[in-house]
């Protein structure tokens, strides 16, 4: 497996072998140090504070966060806000909606992803490295030149009232970034590993499913978190196609918020936007190494 | 040898299926929607040709020029934002936080991972004026300045906006720099404090000029995400007031779904593409010469 990893490990490990090589100058470390902490605590802040203040107001009826300070604690904890956002303001029907378009998506284009991969790497023929271009030129092309045709072809094919549209665009405009990644790690298993399994007698497809596929395990599940994060938090084209209430996804949902309650009520709001965030951090904490290289490495290639 | 790798059937099961959905779903519709430029209407009223008439509404449209000048203002600006921020987070991961940045590191690359609606609508509040004052307010009251509503007009909103975009992403950019950083050789940093260089005249020196590669890499990155910015500002601003931050995403979004014209709908689509593709290339011919005068 370690031939797969990215360069981003490597240098990683070797610094945290000599860690003593970049050591400033001794007799300005005291000075260095004190400043640093304040640079530090002032990031934690940064970041930390607005997570904080959005918590503590998903918990505040309206007359709360209305009345008193923005800085105040809820005056009386209001977990019911939290009932109302995903029963009333229809965040439990979103979420539902966001899972059945992103997840198909993500299955489809993590196969077919990885198959041309494998195809445009490992597989010898003309016109190979022409076909990735042409995949690579995908990622260039603003997602605003595809929507109009795709939704004529949607609608004249009457799969406007589904979440079909989704699925598929999802998988398309995902398939460039996935297809390069994967002939990427594809690039660092030996060639020599599918003709000796095709030599012991098993069919080059079979060689891909039984050999390649378990092989690149990890960058199929970083590529798989790089395309979540994109799919899962996408606005433009959910936006664009889903014209139905009950097929909105999370994100259109909590853009169109305040409008399913008529008059604004701030607790709701802020405890739907709690339950987005909350959720895609949840995953980020498990796997916070995996998705910060698998994002980073997606963009360098890209 | 090479027989069984080269087996063209093989090829075909396994590229086919991802080529026509690639094809299906990205080539077609992007030759399909140059032609919808040539045309007046919409799918549910159906399309008429109107010849060049779309382009030369383009050359006239105020409203165009203005989105224009707002993407590109806009991309320069958090671009510049977004880089040196990362920039500077980088090096003081990998020369002051040295072992313990893992943390520090995972809890600036937190925003870059939540939905930008949701970072949108809690930065609305959070720089709110009415109907509650929000905490950016209250600290300038606190400090003796009256409240500023950002969102009433074009320019502190401009600003908010820049604000939300370079806190959701200089964790990004922090990582892909800090991993450049890590490439540079520990002996030619040594060497070079040896000679004495410290602080500053390092940075300048020796570092920036080693880290140029990754740089100009999330130049490219970022110009290129931040030409197509669309969610940030739906949520935040909807383009307003006004049209003060409609980019030309937006602008195409709202004649096509809100007036309905698609035909120049797709010639302002048409119009971000090229400025993509022209911008990037810029970059890219600027940093190619930098890379090798470097």
């Amino acid at each position: 497996m370690a031939t797969i990893d990215t360069p981003v490990k490597t240098t990683a490990s070797r610094r945290h072998r000599q860690p003593s090589r970049r050591t400033r100058a001794p007799r300005r470390g005291r000075a260095g140090r004190l400043w640093v902490k304040a640079v530090v605590a002032l990031l934690l802040v940064i970041e930390v504070y607005p997570l904080i203040w959005m918590f503590l107001t998903s918990l505040k009826s309206n007359d709360d966060y209305l009345n008193n300070s923005t800085w105040s604690l809820p005056t009386t904890w209001q977990w019911g806000n939290y009932t109302d956002a995903w029963t009333t303001g229809n965040i439990g029907l979103y979420v539902q909606n966001s899972l059945l378009a992103v997840l198909p998506a993500l299955a489809l284009m993590l196969l077919l992803g990885t198959a041309a991969g494998f195809a445009l790497q490992v597989m010898v023929w003309k016109g190979r490295s022409l076909t990735l271009l042409v995949f690579l030129a995908g990622m260039m092309v603003p997602p605003q030149m595809i929507l109009l045709p795709l939704f004529t072809v949607y609608f004249r094919t009457g799969l406007s009232g589904t979440l079909w549209p989704l699925i598929l665009t999802y998988t398309g405009t995902g398939l460039p970034l996935t297809v390069f990644m994967m002939a990427t790690y594809y690039r660092s298993v030996p060639r020599e590993l599918f003709e000796a399994a095709t030599i012991d007698g098993a069919g080059i497809l079979r060689a891909f499913w039984t050999i390649s596929v378990p092989l690149v395990r990890n960058a199929l599940l970083t590529v798989g978190l790089v395309q979540f994060f994109f799919i899962w938090n996408d606005l433009l084209i959910a936006l664009t196609f889903t014209n139905d209430q009950d097929l909105r996804t999370i994100q259109v949902g909590l853009l169109n918020f305040t409008g399913d309650f008529g008059a604004t009520q701030y607790g709701p709001l802020f405890a739907a936007i709690c339950i987005n965030v909350f959720g895609t951090l949840l995953i980020y904490l498990f796997l916070n190494q995996k998705v910060m290289k698998g994002l980073t490495s997606g963009a360098l290639k890209g | 040898m090479h027989r069984v790798l080269g087996d063209r059937r093989a090829i075909a099961l396994l590229l086919g299926p991802a080529l026509l959905v690639y094809s299906l779903i990205m080539l077609v519709p992007m030759v399909w929607s140059l032609g919808y430029s040539f045309t007046k209407g919409n799918t549910i009223d159906g399309f008429t040709g109107n010849g060049v008439a779309n382009f030369s509404r383009l050359l006239d449209d105020p409203a165009v020029h203005d989105a224009l000048w707002f993407t590109l203002k806009y991309a320069v600006v958090v671009t510049a934002g977004q880089v040196v921020a990362g920039y500077l987070l980088a090096l003081l991961y990998v020369f002051f936080l040295k072992r313990a940045s893992a943390l520090i590191r995972t809890l600036v690359f937190f925003p870059v991972v939540l939905p930008t609606v949701a970072v949108g609508l809690l930065f609305q509040k959070f720089f709110q004026v009415a109907p509650q004052t929000g905490p950016v307010n209250s600290v300038l009251n606190a400090v003796g300045i009256d409240s500023v509503d950002f969102f009433g007009s074009a320019g502190s909103v401009f600003w908010v906006l820049v604000v939300m975009d370079i806190w959701r992403s200089m964790g990004f950019y922090a990582v892909l720099l800090f991993a450049g950083l890590l490439d540079i050789p520990e002996e030619v940093l040594e060497s070079a404090r040896l000679d004495g260089a410290t602080g500053l005249a390092l940075v300048r020196h020796i570092v920036l000029p080693l880290s140029m590669p990754v740089l100009m890499s999330s130049l490219v990155f970022s110009v290129n995400g931040t030409l197509k910015v669309f969610d940030s500002i739906v949520a935040l601003t909807n383009g307003g007031p006004g049209n003060a931050t409609t980019p030309l995403t937006l602008y195409m979004f709202q004649t096509s779904f809100t007036y309905g014209d698609y035909g120049y709908g797709s010639t302002i689509a048409l119009l971000l593409t090229v400025v993509c593709l022209l911008v990037s290339l810029v970059v890219y011919r600027v940093s190619r010469r930098d890379l090798t005068e470097g």
